[in-house]
């Protein structure tokens, strides 16, 4: 297969091919890191940004040294402190910023479609690093890569995303991938925090935590968005852990065999308690290893396409 | 026009032949590392006769050189990167380095940028099938050479491995 996108945006707009290509591409990255040098001169020359409009640090320190370990320059472009917060449009701020010729902006944005604004106006490299309630695409690719690590698969597998999915781009993100490697994805949370709709784009609902993990073989759980939860989706924090939270007195995991996997930061006693975040079926830290290779992946095959 | 330099018993005998060398001008602390695809599949035969020579278990390992090729910002179909595969500590290794064909140099110089990244070898001879003298753009030359010979710019070499190639022999064909 031959890679011809500058840009990520999502992966709705991916084929299985190309999400594969990506995954593959992730699985030599990954031995880099192990190195006692851990850099390789991919991207020697090449300037990245990392153009946060939103607070993160995962994703923006996983990114940066992605970046760094292909020895390419990076940025932080802190909105703090920039000229946004003298009236600047984003596209203005990512033309002025590409006019001192940079090659990639990797774009966080509370306003779906962000990314793709940007895109339209930069003749750089853009990368989604999540935008507003529509796409993490990084994000679920590295979950894809950790799932088919530890199963050495992803097809015929099922997974449960429980939470927030009205405001999850995680979530989102994570349903084209997974449905298009073939898996088979359950949704769960409260109604209310449920989009209309939502099996149309080939995703089961489930209003039942208990019903929703004793099929899965991922249970995958999403950070409830405190700071998106203004309008009263559930009556209190207390009753949603009751209801929606996972802990291991409503689930045995000796008994059955599942992996569990959130995107952090995890708000421990709440979405997930403290002792199944711990547990050996926890793979929330291999997530975070992995998702360095899966970044690296990203900016070796979109920076390269950039003329 | 195809016409054909070694046969699968010529490549043979130069193994051995090489690896005695080898031996003999080395001495022990040896390691192997092939540049992947062929010179791997090479390095990995080179080893076996050394292991049989010596009676003793030479460390070999691979290496991916794609992340440290020099025309990166030459766009093209992009080359799969397929990874590196060294497992042994090389700081003071004695390292045999290995490739099929020798041809520009740049492979060479890739390879040992990445060599040094993983440590301080004592040092790197290089190890290559087929030479093709008159082609260097890189002070670059082997230490052991299966083969010398003089081909045209316009001509490729083709070494063809039975692991890969299901055909032992290397070849010298026009470009098409």
């Amino acid at each position: 297969m031959n890679w011809k996108r500058k840009d990520l945006l999502g992966l709705e707009e991916l084929s299985r091919q190309e999400i594969e290509f990506i995954l593959d591409t992730a699985k030599s990255f990954k031995e880099v890191s192990t190195r006692p040098v851990k850099k390789v001169p991919a991207l020697r020359g090449k300037t990245i940004v990392n153009l946060f409009f939103e607070p993160s640090t995962r994703t923006k320190t996983s990114f940066e040294l992605a970046a760094k370990r292909l020895s390419a320059d990076v940025l932080n472009f802190e909105v703090s402190t920039s000229s946004v917060s003298k009236g600047e449009t984003i596209v203005d701020t990512a033309r002025n910023i590409e006019a001192m010729k940079v090659d990639c902006f990797i774009v966080r944005h509370s306003v779906s479609g962000a990314p793709l604004i940007i895109s339209n106006a930069v003749k750089s490299a853009v990368i989604n690093a999540g935008d507003g309630c529509h796409e993490h695409p990084t994000q679920a690719l590295l979950d894809l890569f950790t799932v088919r690590e530890v199963f050495g698969k992803i097809s015929g597998l099922k997974i449960a995303i429980i939470g927030d999915i009205f405001h999850s781009r995680v979530a989102r993100s994570n349903i084209w991938g997974f449905t298009k490697l073939g898996a088979k994805v359950t949704v769960c949370g409260p109604p209310t925090l449920m989009p209309r709709g939502i099996e149309k784009i080939g995703v089961s609902v489930c209003y039942s935590i208990k019903e929703a993990v004793s099929k899965a073989d991922i249970v995958y759980l999403l950070r409830l968005q405190k700071e998106r939860q203004q309008e009263n989706f559930f009556p209190s924090q207390a009753e949603y852990r009751n209801y929606f939270g996972f802990d291991t007195k409503k689930f045995d995991l000796t008994k059955k065999k599942f992996v569990i996997m959130h995107p952090g930061p995890m708000n421990r006693g709440l979405e997930i308690s403290t002792d199944a975040a711990e547990k050996e079926n926890s793979l929330i830290l291999q997530q975070v290893t992995n998702g360095i290779a899966v970044r690296m992946a990203v900016l070796y095959l979109t920076v390269r396409q950039v003329h | 026009m195809e016409n054909r330099i070694l046969s699968a018993n010529e490549i043979k005998k130069i193994l051995n032949k090489l690896a005695d060398q080898i031996i003999r001008e080395m001495g022990s602390n040896i390691a192997v590392i092939g540049i992947k695809r062929r010179g791997a599949i090479l390095a990995e035969r080179i080893k076996k006769i050394l292991d049989k020579k010596t009676k003793r278990n030479i460390e070999c390992g691979s290496i991916d050189i794609t992340l440290y090729r020099d025309d990166f910002s030459a766009i093209g179909p992009g080359p799969v990167v397929s990874g590196s595969e060294l497992m042994f500590e090389i700081d003071d290794k004695k390292i045999v380095l290995v490739d099929d064909v020798l041809y520009t140099g740049r492979t060479i110089r890739a390879a040992m940028d990445q060599i040094i990244d993983y440590g301080r070898p004592k040092m790197i001879k290089l190890f290559v099938l087929v030479d093709r003298t008159n082609c260097r753009e890189l002070p670059i030359q082997p230490d052991y050479a299966g083969i010398k010979m003089i081909v045209g710019k316009k001509q490729i070499v083709e070494v063809r491995l039975k692991e890969i190639d299901k055909k032992e022999e290397v070849v010298v064909t026009d470009i098409k």
